[in-house]
């Protein structure tokens, strides 16, 4: 069984991060980068397979440009077997990271894809549908439990209004939720002997064709916009105009 | 010539997804996935479904695709049945996504929020189609008029996943990381008893589910599985309300993409004040009680 784990190099989640003052992104000088933390749950369970089933073969891959490397390296650390760096300076969309991934899903066919539900940065949740849609395979995204058979696999997903178990046949991709489980600490020791694990640098098979783009990042209003105000009922005036109370 | 084709997962959607169409200013059908709605929202179509459940997504998906083929705009409600439904159709249409879209600046240009909520991206939609979600406070009321025309759809649904069973929330108040509503206590709640009538209570009221602090939760006030924060539950909805809550940086991690967070608290120098929308200076045991007289509940 091959389980491919695609992850993405974000700022720290715990970070305070900025709009740059022109507006083109945000600041990310000083600001630690990590594994997305959706994606870091999915290496996670990928790699608790791995325990369970030694004969498992578990990838991480990454698109992105050569500093990736670092997170890459951390996923071998947690157990991944081996690593791909897929790289590139450019700006990816959604749709481009699962064109992308497709190409690579489709050289070493994996029976199982985990990644998380969405990064933390751009918040889009998109990536892994659209990679389940590219391959024809079934999805269960926000997944809480993850239980692997032989042909199929059980999946316990978090829903708007509880849960549902979907079974899928393999092979199958799956999105995480925060539920599914808590990703064990890494020790320097693990970080030092994953550097003698494969990490294979490759280039991009196409070029990406940008379907969105972010023209500007700039402060979210309202934050600081909050105010006093001296009674309950002004307090509920104000919730009933933002339409938070009825 | 645009036209947009509004997902309905559920019929009390059709009001928010007629709102947000009138926004685009372009001719829309909507797309009733289950039950009946309204026909005098705008549309010129109503499509219906005879579905009693939203079939898995690959399938749904599938179906949606030939359904959306004409549209250049193919918007839903954002929800995680939105996601993890929309994201797949943008798969199979090959194009682009707009996420948790808070405003339209032009059919083509949208607003969301990005890094928590933290930052606002402006996205420019570069192809068409494109697939969009979005919250619906950014986009008011429609305007009510016409009749629609009815059509039903029928629709048979091929999905490789099989759903075995759906697992319903327990209790009466909803999940945490789901609600809409929240009500959070910090350790001024004194004991158990006091944290569940004030916080559960006016989380009751509210419809809402009821959070902790780490602080509240260590000290036995409140159970584990309520703590809100970076070690605790993420939570996401629309009106937080902080009640004998200070506003520690570990605590406010736990709560992501909020519309609106109250800060009920004695003390006017507490770094939730800096924080919150809406802020109170009072004593909780005041407050609250005040609060939901004020509300009829």
């Amino acid at each position: 069984m091959t389980i491919l784990v695609p992850v993405k190099r974000v700022v720290d989640p715990y970070a305070k991060v900025k709009p740059l003052p022109d507006g083109s992104g945000f600041d990310t000088s000083g600001v630690k980068f990590e594994i997305n933390p959706f994606d870091e749950i999915a290496l996670e369970e990928a790699v608790r397979i791995k325990e369970r089933d030694p004969s498992t073969i578990v990838i991480a891959i990454t698109i992105a440009s050569a500093e990736a490397e670092e997170q890459l390296r951390k996923a071998l650390a947690i157990g991944a077997d081996k690593a791909i760096l897929v790289e590139s300076r450019e700006t990816y969309d959604s749709p481009g990271i699962a064109n992308e991934l497709l190409t690579v899903v489709n050289e070493i066919k994996p029976d199982l894809i985990i990644m998380g539900k969405q990064a933390t940065d751009d918040d889009n949740n998109q990536a892994g549908q659209m990679l389940a849609a590219k391959l024809g395979w079934p999805q269960a995204t926000f997944a809480s439990r993850v239980e692997l058979g032989s042909s199929s696999v059980k999946v316990t997903r978090e829903t708007d209004t509880g849960e549902e178990v979907l079974e899928m046949p393999l092979p199958a991709l799956i999105t995480t939720d925060l539920r599914l489980n808590e990703p064990r600490y890494i020790a320097l020791p693990g970080i030092i002997k994953a550097r003698t694990k494969p990490l294979e640098r490759r280039n991009p098979a196409t070029a990406p064709q940008l379907k969105t783009r972010v023209t500007k990042i700039e402060p979210a209003s309202g934050r600081s916009a909050g105010r006093k105000v001296a009674t309950i009922q002004e307090l509920v005036g104000a919730l009933r105009e933002r339409g938070a109370l009825a | 010539m645009s036209r947009c084709l509004v997902v309905l997962f559920a019929p009390v959607e059709a009001t928010a997804g007629a709102a947000f169409a009138q926004c685009l200013a372009m001719p829309f059908d909507l797309l009733a996935l289950k039950g009946e709605v309204p026909t005098n929202l705008g549309a010129e179509k109503i499509f219906r479904t005879a579905f009693i459940e939203n079939p898995p997504a690959d399938g749904l998906a599938q179906g949606l695709r030939n359904v959306a083929q004409p549209y250049t705009h193919i918007a839903s409600v954002s929800s995680m049945q939105a996601k993890d439904v929309m994201a797949r159709l943008a798969g199979l249409l090959d194009c682009g996504m707009v996420t948790d879209a808070i405003a339209a600046c032009s059919p083509t240009e949208f607003k969301r929020p990005v890094v928590a909520g933290s930052m606002i991206a402006t996205v420019e939609v570069l192809s068409i189609p494109v697939v969009i979600t979005f919250r619906p406070a950014g986009f008011g009321k429609p305007q009510t008029g016409g009749e629609s025309k009815v059509e039903m759809l029928d629709w048979t649904m091929y999905s490789k996943a099989k759903r075995i069973s759906t697992i319903a929330r327990g209790g009466t108040r909803p999940d945490l990381t789901q609600a809409k509503v929240v009500v959070s206590g910090g350790r001024p709640l004194k004991d158990a008893a006091t944290f569940e009538s004030v916080i559960g209570g006016l989380a009751d009221a509210l419809g809402g589910a009821a959070g902790a602090t780490r602080a509240a939760v260590d000290s036995g006030i409140a159970p584990n599985e309520l703590q809100v924060g970076q070690t605790g539950k993420i939570v996401a909805p629309d009106l937080y309300i902080a009640a004998g809550i200070s506003g520690s940086t570990q605590h406010m991690a736990g709560i992501k993409d909020r519309k609106i967070i109250v800060a009920i608290n004695k003390d006017p120098d507490e770094p939730i004040f800096e924080a919150a929308d809406l802020g109170i200076v009072a004593d909780l045991y005041d407050a609250i009680p005040a609060l939901r007289e004020l509300i009829g509940k």
